[in-house]
């Protein structure tokens, strides 16, 4: 067997971290392993990149990170979140996931309108005043670059969007909630060139504001708008750097292969 | 794709993205909210909101599981007191012709029942079978998309139709005919078998269609291009495959039977005589029970061991659900 | 014979057990609505049965079949949907989600005598409920509880687990996500099971001989208190429905004109059905629509 041990990977002061994992293993079935010992560090205000080939554990690693794996797997190690442990039994999940966002990768809007979709889960929180809604509304899809297109549809249904349209009110709606790290798992695999470049657009721009990881599998996205970028491979981070770093002088022999193989 | 095209293409979208150019907005108040790390150890609105909900639904399915086990327990209860109180024979009661429970304990005996169920459950699958197998066949391999949807329609309304009409069916219909050709009062296990027959078709056939259905489509291309006829790949591939499926939709067919209580009884006689022929009165288990209940005493011997049918009844719905569970076991093999 | 008569002889076979099927198909529903229909008058809906005479109607049946529908659905609804939710939502694959399926598939298997007869036991004699609305509603409970369940437990299946991810992703309950978003989208599966077990309901009689009973009770239909014994909103009276007069009118036989009364109140139940099995499709595809509206 290969040598899956880490060839390089960045540390951050404390007061950059905006997320950590320590040792992070996840189990599904209560015996399938299928993450090792990850150890990663997330910085603020920055987009980090999560490659690897189909299967190495980027999703399940994402996933663990506000507890949408609960369920399905087995997650042992440590997820620091301010300096708090919140891979803990006593963590209130709801409360986590409020701070800590998810896009997945197909775009999933409910089927109600616009304005329902993205306040759903603040009146589902007690938020009754409509004057605060309609401006959350109205900020959430400028961020996700999507007011203009909308505007003055917001009341009807989410589904006659495009799918790129779509994806990027689900950003909205994950906004609206004021999180302070947003996870992305492939968020433009299933868009075209165009949708895919808006996106990306908005997730630049994003970066003003919240910290980013996102799962993606398109070599030339990592490079485009990610500052940082994991390797993962078999379910093993093997390395992590600056993206300009791990593109152009990877340590490792095989994210080295993987990155030519994906390019050439 | 020639260079050229490529090159083409890239324009192409490289306008696209010029023409909707995404205008870049100043991000205002929206931005990170602070966290406020106690309320990730605090229990919130959710929680409760998660306790009480799924409290809810065990509660459902907690209520469900006791009616079940009430259902189980009470007709149990009642159905063995025949046997542990009053002493009925458990041989005698399943081997006896003799039904006169008001009598006394020597006199339980339910096997005319007994026959008489099992026959008119058995004929009607019998004869229900080819007729539901035909024209699932029919709907699945040879109808039209259109005419095999006409007559799912068709069959999910006859299964819809309530058992009460069916007897009455029967009785102005069946009985009159049976009674002309054979003389006699034309009640009996043939009215009552034909009367079944026409229940359980459509559920035979229903279940039939679902099970020809899940034979992958390729398993047939694959036979057709080997240049068997249409004949033989339903003979040989389709009916093979689903072959366990169709015998689970003939075993639910006859616990519909089995079970079936009013138009039975409307139709069969209710005289509680061994049924040397088809076309002479009888009585089923249900029909016995259908009849009878209204005219005995709660605690009475005459009750228990009506009770005691409808534990029999109550037994046999349990071995068809084994029976059918058995034979899907055996084809996940 | 060679391969190709046998292929002929089998497609030839076919064909014809399915052309008999298809006339008596044909003959069965013909029959009910030719022989019904003409009997099926505004008045023979509106006046009251008659014991002994002919020329009775079935006004206080078909009111109560619509009332212990109603009221079955009303109690059996907020039963099956917990427990369906149960199923689809909480329950993990082991051995207890095992046995509880059986217990629900025993319970849809019974043959529905048994469960009128526990219903007499239960309802009518220990809780001394007597042959009344309310034995009858809860009895028709337990025959439609099984089928309900597994109806909208499928519905439930068909979201798809992406809407629920989005909910959890957002910070919802699992319960606000399930009652929020899984079963809004759910919702035209679910009225189209709740419309098809209507139409079992309403088409019942065995659970009911020994629960609502066979005979009717004076009903007055200007009294709107439900706690009045001649109110026809009152639970605690007797009540046959329309299947059970079917069925007594041609077992006792007293009326004269019970085979047309039985034809007419046959060919009612028919296109109530026929009414329930397109409303169902109907109003599922409508509500499906409209909740996918692409608009
Ligand atoms: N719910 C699950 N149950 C069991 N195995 C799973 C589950 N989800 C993912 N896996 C397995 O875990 C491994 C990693 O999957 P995933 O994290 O989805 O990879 P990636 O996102 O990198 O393509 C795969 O082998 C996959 O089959
Ligand atoms: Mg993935």
């Amino acid at each position: 067997m290969e040598n899956l041990s880490p060839a390089f990977i960045t540390t951050f002061e404390a007061s950059e971290r905006a997320l950590t994992t320590e040792h992070l293993d996840v189990l599904y079935g209560g015996t399938i392993q299928k993450l090792f010992d990850t150890s990663l560090q997330f910085k603020k205000n920055s987009i980090t990149a999560l490659i690897g080939a189909s299967g190495s554990g980027k999703s399940t690693f994402l996933r663990s990170l506000n507890r949408m794996n609960d369920t399905v797997a087995t997650v042992n190690g440590k997820i620091m979140f301010h300096g708090l442990n919140v891979n803990q039994a006593n963590i209130n999940v709801y409360e986590l996931r409020k701070s800590i966002g998810m896009v997945f990768q197909k775009p999933n809007p409910f089927p109600k309108s616009i304005y329902d979709n993205i306040t759903y889960a603040l009146r589902a929180d007690g938020e009754k005043n409509q004057q605060k809604l309609a401006t959350i509304v109205e900020e959430s899809l400028r961020a996700a670059a999507l007011w203009d297109e909308v505007k003055d549809k917001l009341n009807q249904s989410a589904l006659a969007l495009s799918g790129g349209q779509q994806q990027r009110l689900c950003i909205a709606r994950a906004l609206a909630l004021r999180p302070e790290i947003i996870l992305l798992d492939e968020p433009a695999s299933a868009l075209d060139p165009v949708s895919t470049s808006k996106l990306e657009d908005t997730l630049k721009q994003l970066r003003e504001k919240y910290t980013m990881v996102m799962v993606t599998h398109n070599m030339q996205q990592a490079a485009r708008i990610s500052d940082y970028t994991a390797f993962f491979h078999l379910g093993h981070a093997i390395e992590y750097d600056t993206t300009t770093n791990i593109f152009t002088n990877p340590q490792g022999a095989i994210t080295e292969a993987y990155i030519q193989g994906s390019f050439g | 794709m020639s260079k050229k095209d490529t090159e083409n293409l890239k324009d192409v979208v490289n306008q696209a993205i010029d023409s909707q150019q995404v205008v870049h907005v100043k991000l205002k108040d929206i931005g990170q909210k602070d966290v406020d790390i106690d309320k990730l150890t605090r229990p919130s609105k959710e929680t409760h909101q998660e306790y009480w909900g799924r409290g809810l639904s065990y509660l459902a399915i907690g209520l469900i599981i006791l009616l079940v086990g009430s259902i189980i327990g009470f007709v149990g209860i009642h159905g063995l007191a025949t046997f542990f109180r009053d002493h009925v024979n458990l041989w005698q009661f399943l081997s006896s012709t003799d039904w006169d429970p008001t009598s006394g304990p020597n006199h339980v005996g339910a096997l005319v029942m007994i026959v008489t169920s099992f026959l008119v459950t058995l004929l009607s699958a019998l004869v229900a079978t080819p007729f539901a197998v035909a024209v699932a066949l029919f709907m699945t391999e040879y109808a039209s998309k259109k005419a095999a949807s006409f007559l799912q329609s068709i069959i999910e309304l006859l299964v819809g139709i309530p058992s009460v009409v069916y007897g009455f069916l029967g009785l102005t219909l069946v009985v009159p005919v049976i009674r002309a050709i054979f003389g006699g009062t034309g009640f009996g296990i043939l009215a009552g078998m034909l009367v079944l027959f026409v229940m359980v078709l459509p559920t035979i056939t229903s279940l039939t269609v679902d099970a020809l259905n899940a034979v992958p489509k390729h398993f047939r291309q694959a036979s057709a291009a080997l240049g068997a006829t249409h004949w033989q790949t339903i003979a040989r591939v389709v009916l093979k495959v689903a072959t366990p499926r169709i015998l689970t939709a003939v075993i639910f067919g006859m616990a519909r039977a089995f079970g079936e209580a009013l138009a039975v009884q409307m139709v069969i006689g209710n005289a509680v005589l061994m049924p040397y022929n088809l076309v002479t009165p009888s009585s089923t288990l249900t029909s016995q029970l259908t009849t009878q209940i209204g005219n005995t005493v709660m605690g009475t011997l005459a009750n228990n061991a009506l009770w005691s049918l409808a534990l029999l009844l109550l037994v046999m719905s349990l071995f068809f659900n084994i029976l059918v569970r058995m034979i899907g076991k055996k084809g996940a093999k | 014979m060679t391969e190709h008569q046998k292929d002929r002889f089998a497609t030839g076979v076919i064909y014809f057990l399915v052309g008999i099927v298809v006339i008596l198909l044909a003959g069965i529903l013909g029959n009910i609505l030719i022989n019904g229909l003409p009997h099926l008058s505004w008045h023979f809906l509106t006046s009251e049965s008659s014991d002994f005479q002919a020329g009775g109607g079935v006004r206080d049946q078909l009111f109560n079949s619509v009332y212990l529908l109603v009221l079955t659905t009303i109690i059996s609804l907020p039963i099956a949907l917990g427990a369906a939710i149960y199923l689809s939502e909480y329950a993990r694959d082991n051995w207890i989600t095992h046995l509880i399926r059986s217990t629900i598939e025993i319970l849809s298997s019974l043959p529905s005598i048994v469960v009128g007869l526990f219903g007499y036991l239960l309802f009518v004699v220990q809780f001394g409920f007597g042959f009344s609305i309310l034995s009858g509603a809860l009895a028709l409970t337990f025959f439609n509880l099984p089928i309900l369940t597994s109806n909208i437990e499928e519905s439930l299946k068909g979201v798809s687990a992406t809407q629920r991810e989005a909910g959890l992703a957002l910070g919802l309950s699992n319960w606000k996500t399930i009652r929020g978003i899984v079963v809004p989208a759910a919702l035209p599966g679910i009225i189209t099971g709740v419309v098809l077990s209507g139409g079992r309901i309403f088409g019942e009689a065995a659970t009911l001989i020994y629960t609502a009973g066979q005979s009717g009770s004076l009903v007055d239909y200007h009294n709107w208190n439900p706690l009045s014994p001649t109110s026809f909103l009152n639970v605690m009276r007797p009540a046959e429905t329309l299947a059970v007069h079917i069925w007594k009118v041609n077992t006792e036989g007293i009326i004269s004109d019970a085979t047309a009364v039985s034809a007419a109140t046959g060919a009612l139940l028919v296109l109530v059905v026929i009414i329930f099995n397109l409303s169902a499709r109907y109003f599922g595809n409508k509500l499906y629509q409209k909740l996918t509206a692409a608009k």
